[in-house]
């Protein structure tokens, strides 16, 4: 004991000297690894060790053995292990227990040495194989090379780095990127902003709180804007007990950092790692990256920022490889009805002979099977009701009338303001026939409108209806209670903002989410709340109906998304991957999977049948807040606080386009009803439409860039944007096509 | 901009003393040095963390403003227990103490008596959540209907005129979240495309359909018979955001009507006009200075004309000159620039007429006039110094042989003019004594009559010294008009402030907007009350002097008769009254209330009674013209009661 302490006090002495005139760090990595670090380490150290790790790992438990001065247990390792021994002496086991004398200033001053030496190679290139004369290797207790070992065993960031060194490290390597060829050059900067974040995260977890300090104030500005939300959460963390519970901490310790570099650069970056025995960034490399290696040209810079902005990097290649099976489900046959009706309103309008080759195109579109369809019963689908079938009647009956959108032709937009709403407006849904509008309120309240002149009418109670003759032809508009008739009905139930809401596609159920952890289904018969499911603990931030009802998907704090039917309490699938919150949610128009836009920047897409994760599209630099699929199911758009909307291949997995224009967060997102115009509404209070088409024409997809995903984005945001229109003070949070491609849009107004 | 911000986020930390502030109050009485920093770098991490959260919530609450309730929802998904008591809407009242060499900002929670609370009275319930359409583009083309912002906001109409060879391009307005007319961004996208440049974007002027109408309405409403109809106008040219399409075209409108007018010395038509110029001015979405070389003629003709109407002798065309006037000060106070100079050039040409000594009673009027509107430093400049040779003038005219009437009439106008701006200057800025002799020996013939106003002046601002903070109306709050109009507009009417409501009793209350930049004076709010009855009665109240209104903020329906029954009840406004008609420059932020009752037809009798205001030509009544001019000055009243405070 005396002879640890002895030792500690020695090196406090070098050290202080040392600093003053070297600024070396050796000593402080010894007074830390006693100090919390090292009974954890101590703790820790055995079990992978016996585990039968590789030599490595024994090496690394000797060094640290040794650095604390444990002679006898390293010789008695040593032994055991049957290594080649360097150092001396033989006792059993432990830090914990005493270190008996040894000969801590001869072996210090050996490792001052070595470590002025290693500075020495490090700050000149010239002679790296000076770092290590094989007599001092034993003693090696700072510097680089040794290090990784012990630390990756014990745990992530417990790496004992010297902390001085790691402005060091990144000039070192920064100089380097900034001189490789330029083409490499964007490619190799990517790796600044993960690595960065895990040096720094290290130095925090090893409680060089200055040296952080001084490390993030020195570099955080060369990292690239979109980072900058990250960067503030990071630079928060300043002690090692903030990390725990942190969420960005947890993110980054437990997932890889995912970059895409062409082989070429991977190389150049590990010649130089290797070159420079620059083991610690090497290790970080290697521990927390997971580098996407790939044939072909390096990308460049516009390419790169792109994909880039996500918490965790870009998606790996292979995680987009799962094919999607984008196309629309075969439509129920219903033609016979159909015909019927048809037939009728064509007498009354008296010009059967237009509407006839009309409808059979329409008829046998519908009967061919697209071949990129997934099969009709892949996901069990509910069965139609008679009702349903009306109402796909009434759908293609509207169809016929829906006026045919381009640029030249755009849609008139009428905007529905929530008036006196106080803020308090926090989601917005129409029914698909837009003859109803629910508003979820930050006062716990869901609020129904009807827009038709149609009164909101409830189901009569259980006693009138037993009165009610059920054999009437009306007996619908019978069980209805004309007393109740009113324009709003309001649904109290939650206990917090309504964040969620979503009609079912029959216009008899809603959905809504809350800040109180549960999903409410009402009845829009009886206005009364039916089931809460429960399961997420935090607030769920968005729901959203399957086209085909029954199905239901919600997501929020929690980060996980959950499938929901109706009918059971529990959900059906969990889809969990996500590193942020969940922060909207949409199904794909075939029902068969799901997509879900999270704060961490990434959209993933999800396949309802396996649960798997199928697509992660990375691009955006904000938290998403809206999602679209095109009415064909081959494209989706997606927006952000970024304000950019992105417009992606969800077959190929690819981002296609970008639109820029709006300067706040995209909260609605809709294509019109035959997908040429894309409309988007922002908090900026504008509503702007966009020329789809051209933007989907636009790309030119070679099997090259489908198959390595780098695509070349054009700049034509200015020239897709079809028109801007504002109002005078209503953030626009809801848009919808209805049936006759005219635009709906909502919000609150905000005086 | 990142980079400077960084570091800072990385550093801030709550400071010590803060800690040993709080640990005080709750009774921890010596904390340690490091346990202060400890806690602190602690409570500052945590405090982040929560502010991180909050964000998350605002965020989907899809609001701007981080509130408490989102600071609420983050502590509880912290199993945190959330604050209690700041549910403040809007901002949270921290209050400020120092002292012993300690700053500290508090939440002050004082004692509340519950009766207190019990009895007063519940306040207003707030009006439900609703819902309203209306269009906000129809086949790509915004309309231009309240509802919807101004299409060209008057920033661009500036870039317009000021930088026409500027192509606008679609991406450059969205920077700056600026707006344009969609058909114009599509064709010009498509101008792009093919590779045309044009030179000077050609500046469409070409009205719709609805715009015509309206154009024809307002004109025609504007110069016609039905004050009512005028009224409405009036203040649709003030308020709508959407006419400056149409801005061209009532600026012609504007200086062809000056024109005709002025040698068919049409007396009514002229003041209507510079009525619409008034409105113009004091719309706020226009962007006016590319009209001023059309606008500034017209309403300088106006001020000096030499005849502007036909019986210069009878007809009070005083008072137009210096409506137009004030209009003149106005737009020099909104538009001169250091290009432009239009004061100085104004200033000028007033001047050389002036000096002129072949200049007519009529035109040296609106010179002086245009003048001594142009604040007092123009006053005591141009306008004192000249005064010795002005009162000769008057005099060898009133004393002299018998000239025309016209003549004397002209030149009691002038002395009186002279003596009302002169006054209120000479009051501010001459030391005391007064002395009659001294005046005359500095004025000439002015001179005693100039004393005599200046004592009264004088001893009007002591008295309003003394009177500002006693409050000599009963009326209830300025809100009434704008609760009313509130209704009215349904609320997505947004900025529009109240313009024009009717009351079922045929009672019209308008208010000015408050904040345009053309009023002067800074926060008044001024009601004009037109009733249509009680001609004679109440104006002869009026000039008495003694009146009471009380308006109230529901039932406007009996001011008629408050105006009768009130004669008796309040004296302090004879004060009043007699200050309004010296002349008092609106400098102070008061209220003014003006109560004009409307003959139920243009009698001649008013004529007579007042003998200022004759009848115009034609058959429109001439009482809302008053009320228009007399917004900002209480003069001249004819026949209508106006009570300035």
């Amino acid at each position: 004991m005396a002879a640890v302490q002895d030792g500690q006090l020695n090196m406090e002495v070098e050290k202080d000297i040392k600093t003053e005139i070297t600024n070396d760090g050796s000593g402080n990595i010894n007074a830390n690894s006693s100090s919390p670090g090292s009974t954890s380490s101590g703790g820790k150290s055995k079990s992978p060790a016996g585990s039968g790790e590789d030599q490595q790992t024994l090496l690394a438990v000797l060094q640290f053995l040794k650095r604390n001065k444990l002679t006898e247990s390293v010789d008695i390792l040593r032994r055991e292990a049957g290594l080649s021994a360097d150092a001396d002496d033989s006792p059993v086991s432990d830090s914990a227990g005493a270190g008996s004398g040894g000969v801590p200033n001869v072996s210090a001053d050996g490792g001052d040495a070595n470590s002025l030496l290693s500075r020495v190679s490090i700050a000149t290139p010239v002679a790296p194989p000076a770092t290590a004369p094989p007599k001092a290797t034993g003693s090696m207790a700072s510097g680089g090379e040794d290090q990784p070992d012990v630390n990756v065993v014990l745990s992530a960031y417990s790496q004992q780095g010297d902390p001085v060194l790691y402005p060091l490290y990144y000039n070192g390597l920064k100089k380097f990127i900034e001189s490789v060829l330029d083409c490499h050059r964007a490619e190799l900067s990517q790796v600044f902003y993960p690595l960065f974040v895990h040096m720094y995260l290290e130095l925090v977890y090893n409680n060089h709180e200055n040296e952080a300090k001084q490390f993030f104030e020195k570099f955080s500005g060369d990292q690239e804007c979109y980072y900058e939300e990250d960067l503030r959460i990071l630079s928060s963390m300043s002690k090692k007990e903030h990390m725990k519970g942190n969420e960005t901490m947890l993110d980054f310790r437990t997932s890889k950092f995912v970059l895409r570099i062409s082989r070429d650069s991977y190389q150049l970056l590990k010649r130089h790692l290797q070159e420079r025995q620059n083991n610690q960034i090497w290790n970080i490399i290697q521990e927390h990256l997971y580098i996407d290696i790939f044939d072909g040209m390096p990308r460049s810079k516009s390419q790169i920022d792109a994909m880039s902005g996500s918490l965790a990097g870009e998606g790996k290649r292979d995680a987009n490889k799962a094919k999607v099976f984008y196309g629309l489900l075969k439509e129920p046959e219903i033609e016979v009805p159909l015909d019927d009706e048809d037939e009728e309103a064509e007498n009354e309008e008296g010009k059967p002979k237009k509407k006839k080759p009309k409808k059979d195109s329409m008829g046998s579109k519908s009967k061919k099977q697209d071949p990129n369809a997934p099969q009709q019963t892949r996901i069990p689908l509910p069965e139609l009701k008679d009702s349903d079938k009306l109402d796909k009647i009434m759908n293609m009956k509207e169809a016929t009338k829906k006026i045919r959108l381009s640029p030249d032709n755009l849609p008139s937009i009428c905007f529905y303001s929530f008036l006196n709403a106080y803020q308090g407006l926090t989601a917005v849904d129409f029914t698909d026939d837009s003859s109803l509008i629910a508003g979820g309120f930050a006062d716990s309240t869901v609020r129904v409108w009807s827009v038709t002149p149609k009164k909101l009418r409830r189901v009569k109670s259980a006693a009138d209806l037993s009165n009610i003759d059920k054999e009437s032809d009306d007996v619908l508009e019978r069980i209805m209670d004309e007393k109740t008739a009113s324009e709003s009905k309001i649904l109290y139930g939650h206990s917090g903002p309504v964040y969620g809401i979503s009609f079912s596609p029959d216009r008899n159920y809603l959905l809504s989410s809350s800040e109180d952890g549960t999903v409410r289904l009402w009845s829009l018969q009886t206005f009364t709340c039916l089931v809460g499911y429960k399961g997420h603990n935090y607030p769920v931030w968005d729901t959203q109906f399957s086209p085909y009802g029954y199905y239901f998907i919600s997501g929020g704090h929690d980060r996980v998304a959950r499938l929901w039917a109706t009918d059971h309490y529990q959900p059906l699938r969990m889809f969990a991957g996500h590193l942020a919150d969940i922060t909207c949610t949409l199904f794909h128009p075939n029902s068969n999977y799901v997509a879900t836009g999270s704060a961490d920047r990434t959209i993933r897409l999800w396949d309802v049948l396996t649960g798997n994760c199928v697509r992660i599209l990375t691009g955006h630099k904000g938290p998403i807040h809206s999602l679209a699929f095109s009415p064909n199911g081959k494209f989706m758009a997606s927006g952000a606080t970024d304000g950019r909307v992105l417009l992606w291949d969800v077959g190929h997995g690819l981002m296609v386009g970008e639109l820029k224009g709006h300067s706040d967060t995209i909260y609605a997102l809709k294509f019109s009803r035959d997908g040429e115009i894309l409309a988007s509404g922002s908090m900026d209070n504008t509503v702007k439409l966009w020329d789809t088409l051209k933007a989907f024409d636009d790309v030119e997809l070679d099997d090259f860039t489908a198959a390595t995903g780098h695509i070349h984005l054009p700049e034509n945001s200015q020239e897709l944007l079809l028109g801007t229109y504002m109002t005078k003070s209503t953030p626009v949070i809801h848009l919808h096509f209805t049936r006759r491609n005219l635009l709906l849009a909502a919000g609150a107004y905000n005086p | 901009m990142a980079e400077e911000r960084r570091p800072k986020q990385c550093t801030v930390v709550l400071p010590t003393e803060s800690m040993k502030a709080m640990a005080e109050s709750i009774g921890v009485g010596q904390l340690q040095e490091e346990s202060c920093a400890a806690l602190s770098e602690e409570v500052s991490y945590r405090i982040k963390e929560i502010a991180q959260d909050a964000l998350k919530f605002m965020h989907h609450g899809k609001r701007r403003k981080l509130t408490t309730s989102d600071i609420d929802h983050a502590l509880k998904l912290k199993n945190v227990e959330p604050l209690y008591g700041f549910q403040s809407q809007e901002f949270i009242p921290f209050r400020f103490a120092s002292g012993g060499g300690r700053e500290l900002h508090f939440y002050e929670e004082k004692e509340v008596d519950l009766s207190d609370i019990i009895n007063t009275p519940l306040p207003r319930v707030p009006l439900d959540v609703s819902l309203k359409a209306h269009w906000l583009s129809i086949e790509g083309v915004q309309p231009a209907i309240p509802e919807n912002p101004p299409p060209a906001p008057k920033e661009q109409q500036k870039a317009e005129s000021t930088e026409p060879l500027k192509v606008v391009k679609p991406g450059q307005e969205e920077e700056g979240s600026i707006q344009k007319g969609q058909g114009a961004i599509s064709a010009e996208a498509k101008g792009k495309k093919e590779g045309l440049m044009r030179m000077k974007p050609r500046s469409t002027h070409e009205l719709s359909v609805e715009q015509q109408l309206y154009y024809k309405e307002i004109t025609e409403a504007c110069v016609g018979s039905c004050e009512a109809k005028r009224a409405e106008a009036l203040q649709s040219i003030a308020t709508d955001p959407g006419l400056y399409q149409m801005l061209p075209r009532f600026s012609t409108f504007i200086s062809e009507g000056v024109r005709v007018n002025v040698v068919q010395n049409n007396l009514a038509l002229l003041i209507y006009l510079m009525r619409m110029v008034k409105a113009l001015m004091d719309n706020p979405t226009l962007y006016l200075e590319k009209y001023l070389h059309e606008l500034i003629p017209a309403v300088v003709t106006c001020i000096v004309s030499k005849q502007l109407c036909l019986r210069p002798d009878v007809d009070n065309h005083w008072a137009l000159r210096d409506f137009a006037a004030r209009l003149m000060a106005q737009s020099c106070k909104t538009f001169s620039t250091t290009t432009n100079n239009i004061q100085s050039r104004i200033t000028k040409t007033f001047t050389k007429s002036w000096l002129d000594e072949k200049t007519q009673w009529t035109t040296r009027y609106g010179c002086i006039a245009g003048l001594s509107e142009l604040g007092p430093d123009v006053i005591k400049t141009l306008i004192l110094p000249r005064l010795t040779v002005e009162g000769a003038r008057i005099k060898a005219v009133s004393e002299g042989p018998v000239v025309s009437n016209i003549d004397k009439i002209g030149a009691d106008h002038v002395q009186s003019l002279l003596l009302k701006h002169c006054a209120s200057v000479i009051a501010k800025t001459r030391p005391l004594p007064d002395n009659m002799e001294q005046y005359r020996a500095d004025y000439g013939y002015l001179g005693p009559t100039l004393c005599s106003h200046v004592v009264k002046a004088r001893a009007q601002a002591a008295l309003q010294a003394q009177q500002v903070n006693r409050t000599t109306l009963t009326i209830t709050q300025p809100r009434p008009t704008l609760t009313v109009s509130q209704s009215g507009i349904g609320g997505s009417g947004g900025s529009r402030s109240p313009s024009i409501i009717k009351v079922p009793s045929s009672l019209t209350l308008m208010s000015t907007r408050p904040g345009t930049p053309t009023q002067p004076s800074p926060p008044a709010t001024k009601y004009i009350v037109m009733a249509t009855s009680a001609g004679a009665s109440s104006t002869q109240q009026v000039l008495d002097g003694s009146l009471v209104i009380t308006l109230s903020s529901s039932s406007g329906s009996s001011v008629t008769s408050t105006v009768a029954s009130a004669t008796s009840t309040l004296q302090p406004l004879v004060k009043l009254e007699s200050r309004g008609a010296g002349g008092l420059g609106g400098s102070r932020p008061l209220q003014k209330y003006i109560v004009v009752s409307l003959p139920t037809s243009a009698s001649s009798s008013l004529e007579s009674k007042s003998g200022m205001l004759p009848p115009s030509s034609s058959s429109t009544s001439p009482i809302s013209l008053e009320a228009g001019m007399k917004m900002d000055h209480t003069g001249y009243v004819p026949n209508g009661t106006l009570l300035p405070i």
